[in-house]
């Protein structure tokens, strides 16, 4: 099993200085290669879960462990080098640096894990159809563009996991379709399992394996569950 | 990419902050540098110019104003000294060389110093004599003068060359002596004060139209090289303490230090100016990478996101930091060497000592490297800053 969750608890204070909690999910796992969509509603928590697992937020209670390392124990330099080494992240808006060039984007994207690998971020940027733009930056890309090498760049680091957060959200439903087509086939190739988030049914429509937050998060079902930060 | 790689990225995508902090930058090392060798060089060459005597006698009076007057060709002389007390100073069996100047008159600014030939037989500094470039010595009987390689060039006088002196110290068009005077020869480059000077025959000032009559066999100062060092503190005690006719200024190295060690506090001052400056441009590194935060936030989020440790963000803004100040130091050069040269003409123009904007002096290791420090210490604090920002709040809106 890549990714085992086990009472997963996350809350945030409110402005009103209340308590309320986020993420409460009492198991959930994913097997490594397996391609799994996530439903939610906005504000049902699917990104503070996502962030939960990538490390990014350290949960109240629970344990995560992927890759048999448990993620939720480790101090925050562990979290890092976790998420630098095996996970790949791509987000709703692409979170591209808009200083660097499409290659570099990708580069950094393996920086902080294996190292700089030249050759790959070549070979993932012409996969994903873009072998003949290393050199522009993202603001010269269309979105679809700007989305596609959000994608290589996750797999910079040859993860075991990526999490995909709403990846189709800002596109038009051909470019989504296309551009989800081609996650799936890239993490195929690269045997990595994805948790992709959406609420997008005609996204959800071509995952077999079909989670709804609300199902999982005993929190999702709360009214204005998810609206605080993350 | 290497850390040093981003880095690079960075600055390049904040190209105008960089490039006008790294530029106060190399203006405050420059500065450093500037101040520090042009205070050294100068103490250096004005404590070391002694033209080859030992010391200078003199009217009674201030023992800084006849060095200045007759080594280095400034300010007025003190007073004179009559014939017969030169010859009696010559005739001093502890003195082995004397030379009588007598100044007084000017061409276009530059002194007209009457000297006797023996000037030229004294080493002015170890196996250097002062020689002519072109034409000849002087005939101690013509109207004939032998110009300082600076002078001719300013003046451009050359051999075969005819001029009128004009009366005192200072340039003044209506008090031009009738006397013609030949330029007989143009003397090598010594890079002492002597290169300003125009030296004629020592009789031929004296003896200049309207000079008084009485005075004629005067002169300003001897120039003396002693035989040992206990003759100097002999006739230290002879004609300064226990006399009171003549100033003797020996030696003439301690009388200059102690000039220097006058003003002393104007090179404190200078060295404070030069040390705050360099503290506004570390400041100025600090303030517009600290300004610069907000708006990277998102992109140290992502960084974070992609695996970036804490320490790998603070180290990136630290470098980021280091890097402007590395930038400016090395600019710092060309601003040094920009303010040293001015400097260096300005103070040859005005007293023929000449300043080496290319020797190595230890303030060109010590200022850029003080200013790399400062900038890496300027950026602790957005590194700081840095440090702290909260990646899940940073990235996209949450869903």
């Amino acid at each position: 099993m890549l990714l085992n969750i086990e009472n997963l608890r996350k809350s945030f204070e409110t402005p009103d200085g209340s308590v309320l909690t986020v993420v409460d999910i009492p198991a959930f796992s994913l097997d490594s290669g397996q391609q799994t969509a996530l439903c939610g509603t906005s504000g049902s928590g699917k990104t503070t879960f996502l962030n939960l697992i990538a490390g990014i937020l350290k949960p109240d209670g629970g344990r995560v462990e992927l890759d048999g390392c448990p993620i939720s124990e480790a101090g925050e330099a562990g979290r890092d080098r976790l998420r630098a080494r095996t996970i790949g992240y791509i987000f709703q808006t692409f979170n591209l640096l808009q200083g660097y060039t499409c290659i570099e984007n990708v580069l950094l994207g393996m920086s902080f894990g294996p190292g700089a690998d030249r050759r790959w971020a070549r070979e993932l940027l012409g996969r994903v159809g873009l072998g003949q733009r290393l050199d522009h930056f993202p603001r010269q890309l269309s979105t679809g563009q700007q989305q596609r090498v959000a994608v290589a760049r996750a797999l910079a680091n040859r993860p075991k996991l990526v999490l995909a957060d709403e990846p189709t959200g800002n596109l038009d439903p051909t470019s989504a379709a296309e551009s989800l087509g081609l996650i799936r086939e890239t993490c195929r190739e690269n045997g990595a399992a994805l948790l992709l988030v959406s609420h997008d049914r005609g996204v959800l429509d071509q995952f077999d394996n079909v989670r709804d937050l609300a199902d999982i998060n005993r929190a999702a079902a709360w009214p204005g569950a998810g609206e605080a930060k993350p | 990419m290497s850390l040093l790689q981003i880095v690079l990225r960075s600055l390049r995508q904040h190209m105008l902050s960089t490039v006008i902090t790294a530029f106060s930058i190399a203006l405050a090392s420059g500065l450093l540098m500037s101040v520090w060798v042009v205070k050294d060089q100068a103490r250096a060459n004005f404590t070391g110019v002694d033209s080859g005597f030992d010391g200078v006698f003199g009217a009674r009076g201030s023992k800084l104003q006849l060095v200045l007057n007759s080594i280095f060709h400034l300010e007025s002389s003190p007073g004179n000294l009559s014939w017969v007390q030169y010859e009696r100073i010559a005739d001093d069996r502890r003195v082995a060389t004397a030379v009588p100047i007598a100044v007084g008159d000017n061409y276009y600014g530059y002194r007209l110093v009457g000297v006797t030939t023996n000037l030229f037989d004294v080493e002015y500094r170890e196996g250097k004599k002062y020689a002519v470039r072109s034409g000849y010595l002087f005939n101690p009987s013509k109207k004939q003068a032998v110009v300082g390689s600076f002078a001719a060039e300013r003046l451009k006088l050359k051999v075969g060359d005819t001029f009128h002196p004009y009366h005192g110290l200072i340039f003044e068009k209506n008090k031009q002596h009738a006397e013609t005077y030949v330029v007989s020869g143009v003397m090598e480059q010594s890079n002492t004060p002597a290169d300003r000077v125009i030296w004629i025959p020592i009789a031929g000032l004296q003896n200049m139209e309207g000079h008084n009559a009485e005075t004629a066999s005067d002169v300003s100062a001897v120039l003396v090289k002693l035989r040992g060092k206990s003759s100097g503190m002999m006739m230290n005690q002879e004609f300064n303490m226990q006399g009171d006719v003549m100033t003797f200024a020996w030696p003439i190295a301690d009388t200059m230090s102690k000039l220097f060690n006058k003003i002393a506090p104007v090179e404190m001052v200078l060295r404070a100016v030069a040390f705050l400056v360099a503290l506004v441009a570390a400041g100025s590194i600090l303030a517009s990478i600290y300004n610069s935060m907000n708006e990277r936030r998102r992109e140290i989020a992502i960084l974070r996101a992609l695996g970036a440790r804490r320490s790998t963000i603070f180290a990136i803004v630290v470098l980021e930091a280091s890097g402007i100040a590395a930038l400016g130091a090395v600019a710092g050069f060309g601003v040094y060497y920009v303010i040293m040269s001015a400097a260096a003409w300005f103070i040859r123009q005005e007293t023929g000592i000449v300043l080496n904007p290319l020797e190595f002096q230890p303030v060109m290791v010590w200022a850029p490297l003080a200013m790399l420090g400062l900038g890496a210490l300027a950026g602790l604090v957005p590194a700081a800053k840095a440090y702290r920002t909260d990646v899940a709040e940073n990235l996209t809106p949450i869903s």
